[in-house]
Formats: structure tokens, sequence, C-alpha cells
């Protein structure tokens, strides 16, 4: 079995919710993504089109991720999945040095790197991945990519010659294609990134929620330090001013 | 015109996350540039001691050690600090991923770190007779002293290895375009060469005329073939687009041009022409003034090539 993902960028239409249903699946912290919706913008107006493309891991056969990972923390799954043992990273950030592809972030709340793992954990139960699952318009096709009569494996046969990978040149050998995209929505290097295009770029975290910008000293003195207790009541007693100005 | 009028083929973002920045920060060009000088004393110093009689250079047996010990341990102390998770470095020998060069450079690291500082305590007792005269230690570092000339050639022999496994690091790094690994491997060996020589420069002052000749020799080399590698880099990488993209960081100028040009000029260029001058005409204080800017334009050269690949946009 090797599992692979394909997205009709043909039908996604924006709406962010495999976005959320990863956040929320995932528990994925403010200011970090495993699967984000970038918005393009070609052509001028009036002929101005706009195009929606979800990016996440790739599970590449040949990932550099998991061949830079000093400690195996990011290793392959018998199904083909390229998962992450958040316990063993060490933090060193080799890996999001080498995924050509930007995918890999380093959790603020654990310091550890993780990544889309195709939903493993649901995977292993025999459930679909969140983002598939929330799809309102079934743009997400996921499936086993060796067994010819899978829903991916038909797909990618109904639409030969326009099934396309990103990045190919790296030789990762992808197992997340796309259908309907193409050099402008696929290729970082054919796009302007104008100021503005993001809304997220102050996120300030919560004391209680890790920081991301925490000092070198921290990182030695963590396993020493207790974790402070929170019920409700710490909730009712926060102090808004202290946060004033952040987003 | 009309391709200029339009964007024809460019598309414009509208909507996205922010781009993560700079991930591997100046803790890892310290780690380099560190690295560089612990093996390149070792290199050199082995040369020279190829070259001359070691009563030339009476200070080199047990101070070549204790430099490279130095910086190596601001090397592996960087390594540490710059993890997330500093603690679970033990993680790379109790769990260690043989394909990762980050794995065996650890390993390869330790091991020479472990041999230099034998290598020094065996050179720091046998220099100096009177110390410690009642210390186990001592006593043992001076029973063994000819184990120092023992290990001496495998310690050269591993000082390559572990100068050169950030190169392939860089070459792992996938994403980065601009790091490819055959100039990498030879930057790699052109800072040893460079470091390791302006090291050494620093404790030459009481050495023969000839082997710090020698020193500037080799100084010189390796500050000319760092510049032309560089040089090289920075103008003729058009042929990977993502290289040239990130090159456009330093081409359009801002702090990272002033930063490059301060380290080809003040780092490269004016060092090689006082150790060129040097060794016709040997000045002890401007042969150190040139290893000193040396070694400041490496650590501004090493930073800049860090840097910019990291701040394209991959996705």
């Amino acid at each position: 079995m090797k599992l692979g993902f394909l997205v009709d960028l043909n039908l996604c239409m924006g709406c962010k919710g495999c976005e959320v249903a990863c956040k929320v699946e995932n528990e994925v912290p403010l200011g970090s993504w495993r699967l984000r919706v970038k918005y393009i913008d070609i052509g001028t107006f009036p002929e101005a089109s706009r195009s929606f493309t979800p990016l996440r891991c790739n599970h590449c056969e040949s990932a550099p991720c998991e061949r830079i990972c000093p400690v195996s923390a990011l290793h392959y799954l018998e199904n083909g999945i390229v998962n992450v043992d958040s316990s063993r990273c060490i933090g060193c950030a080799g890996c999001m040095m080498a995924c050509p592809y930007g995918a890999i972030y380093m959790d603020p709340e654990t310091n550890t790197a993780d990544k889309c793992t195709y939903c493993a954990h649901r995977v292993e139960s025999g459930m679909m991945p969140a983002c598939v699952v929330i799809c309102p318009v079934q743009a997400n096709i996921f499936g086993d990519i060796d067994d010819d009569e899978s829903h991916i494996s038909r797909y990618i046969m109904e639409h030969q010659g326009a099934v396309q990978v990103r990045k190919p040149e790296k030789n990762t050998i992808p197992k997340h294609f796309y259908v309907g995209g193409g050099n402008q929505t696929l290729n970082p290097l054919a796009q302007q990134r104008i100021e503005g295009y993001s809304l997220f770029n102050n996120v300030t975290h919560l004391k209680h929620i890790g920081n991301p910008h925490e000092s070198v000293i921290d990182r030695f003195l963590e396993p020493f330090e207790t974790e402070e207790k929170l019920d409700n009541r710490s909730f009712v007693d926060f102090d808004n001013k202290a946060y004033e100005g952040g987003h | 015109m009309v391709e200029h009028g339009i964007h024809a083929t460019q598309a414009v973002v509208t909507l996205d996350v922010p781009l993560p920045g700079i991930i591997w920060g100046w803790m890892i060009t310290l780690n380099m540039w560190a690295k560089s000088i612990g093996t390149g004393v070792i290199i050199v110093g082995a040369f020279l001691l190829y070259r001359h009689k070691k009563e030339e250079m009476p200070n080199l047996r047990w101070q070549m050690p204790l430099i490279s010990f130095i910086f190596l341990n601001i090397f592996l102390l960087f390594t540490l600090t710059d993890l997330h998770h500093p603690y679970r470095m033990v993680n790379i020998f109790l769990h260690p991923h043989w394909t990762s060069a980050i794995t065996v450079g650890a390993w390869m690291a330790s091991l020479f770190t472990a041999l230099v500082t034998v290598m020094l305590v065996i050179g720091y007792f046998d220099a100096h007779p009177y110390t410690g005269k009642n210390w186990k230690l001592a006593k043992v570092a001076r029973e063994n002293s000819s184990f120092y000339e023992k290990i001496f050639p495998f310690v050269v022999f591993l000082a390559f290895p572990v100068t050169l496994y950030t190169a392939i690091i860089m070459a792992e790094a996938a994403a980065r375009e601009l790091w490819q690994t055959p100039a990498e491997v030879m930057q790699m060996i052109w800072a040893a060469l460079l470091a390791g020589s302006a090291g050494l420069i620093m404790i030459s002052g009481s050495w023969s005329k000839e082997s710090r000749k020698d020193l500037a020799l080799v100084l010189a080399i390796a500050t000319l073939f760092s510049f032309l590698m560089y040089m090289g880099e920075y103008f003729f990488s058009f042929k990977s687009a993502e290289a040239e993209a990130t090159l456009a960081y330093v081409h359009s100028g801002g702090e990272y041009n002033a930063e490059f040009w301060f380290a080809m000029v003040l780092g490269f260029i004016i060092p090689f022409f006082l150790a060129v001058r040097n060794m016709k005409e040997d000045n002890r204080t401007l042969l150190r003034f040139a290893a000193i800017l040396a070694l400041i334009g490496l650590y501004l050269a090493k930073d800049v090539w860090l840097k910019i690949p990291q701040m394209l946009n991959l996705s």
C-alpha cells in the first residue's frame, strides 16, 4: 500500500475548510500550519482570475526531511506516510532546511518539528484525513496509489497529462498530486508577494501556550520548570492589558 | 511591450501565511566558523610539521591542540544551544540515523574533540614539566608522551571529514539550491586552511621566519581561492533559477550586499595582499592583522551564504 493525495484545483473554491479542519483535528498552534490554502491572482482587471492552491506535505518517496533527520524522528510508515515522532525530535531544524516545499514548521508549544501526516492516526483507524472529509466539493482525493482500482488511481488515469507535482526537478518523488494546476499556481518563483498578502504577521502567543521566541536559556531550563496549572479561574483572571497590541 | 504592461508570466499572491524567515541564524554561522578554526589548525599544523623541524615552532605541540580544543568546544556549545531541545542531543547517539550528515558529523566531531583533548593534555604537561608534579593525570600524560605522535596522523585524517561534513548537511538541505556539494566542499576546505593558518599566525611570534612564511603562503592561497569561489558563485549562478533568485538578495543591495562585499574586500582581498607582502618581508604585526581580518571576513561571508537561501519562498 502506498497512500497518495490528489487535489483538483479546478474544484477548489478556497473556502479554507480543509485548513480549519486540519487545525482542529491536529491541534495546530496559532501561527503554524500543516495545511494552508494560498490565494493567487493571475492577470489584470478585467481579465483577472483567482486560484486557490492547498499546500501540505508531499510525503515524498525520497523525502529529504527523512534523510537529514539525525534521530529518525521523521520516518516512513509502511503505507508510505512520512510521519513525525515529536518525542524523539531534537529540534535541529534540519528538516525545515531540507524540505523543498516549506511544509515543516517548528511547533511553538512543543519546540519540535511538525508537519502534515495525512492524519496518520485517523488513517490507522480506517478513517479519511480530516481535510478530505470536510471538503464540500470533494477536491481532495486520498487513497492507495498502488491499487489500480482506487479512486485516486482512477482519477490520475482519467486526467493523464494534467496531473502535476510540485518541483519534480528535486527528485523527491512526491506522492501529492495536483490536477488543474500550472506554473503560476505551483511554482513559487512565478509568483510575486506584494506587501499585505498575509494577515498573520504578528501572532502573539499567550504565556501558557508557549512562546515561539523563547530564549536560548529557556531551552536549557525547560525540563526543570514546572508547568503552571490552568483552570477556569486562570482565564477569568487573565490580564488582557498585558497582551494589548497583539493579534 | 505588453509583457511589461501586465503580469504575463507572474501571478500575485493575495493571501497566504507569512514566510518562516531565517531558521538557522548567527549561531550556525558561529558554529561553522569555529569548526573551521578547530579543524584548520590541525591541518595547517600538520603541514608545518611536515615542512619544518618542531624546534622551529617550540609551542606548536601544545598550543595547536589548545586552539583546536577551544574552538571545537565553541562549535559544540553552539551546536547544542541552537537545538530547540538541547538535552535530546543524546538521541543522536542513542538513536542514530546514518543517512543524516548531522549524525555522522556529530559522531566524528565528538571523536575528534576527544582525541584533540588527549593531545592537549599530553602536549601541555610535556611543555610544562613542573606543572602538576603530583597529579595523577600529569603523570599518566607524561608517561604516554609518545601516544601524541601515534594519534596525530589519525587526528589529521579525521580533521578533513569533520570540517567537510557541514557541506554535506547543506547538500542534504535539498530546499536550498544555492548550496551545491562541490562548491560547498571546496569552500569548507579553503575556510579550514584560512582559519587554520590565521589561528596559528596568532601564536607564531617565536617561530622561525621560514615557518611564518609558510603560514603566510597558506593564508594567501586560502584567501585568494575563497574569494574566487565566492566570485564564481556570485556572478555565474544563473544556470539555476532558484540560486539566481537567492542571490538577488545580495545583488539588489541592502544589508547582505554590504556584508558580502565587506567580507570580500576586508576579509579576503586585503589579507591576501598583506600575506603576499609578508612572504617577502617578515612583519609579525602585519601578518597578525591580516589573520584577524581574514577571520572576520570568513565569518561574514559564511553568514551571508547561510542566511540568504532561507529568505526565498519555497511554496
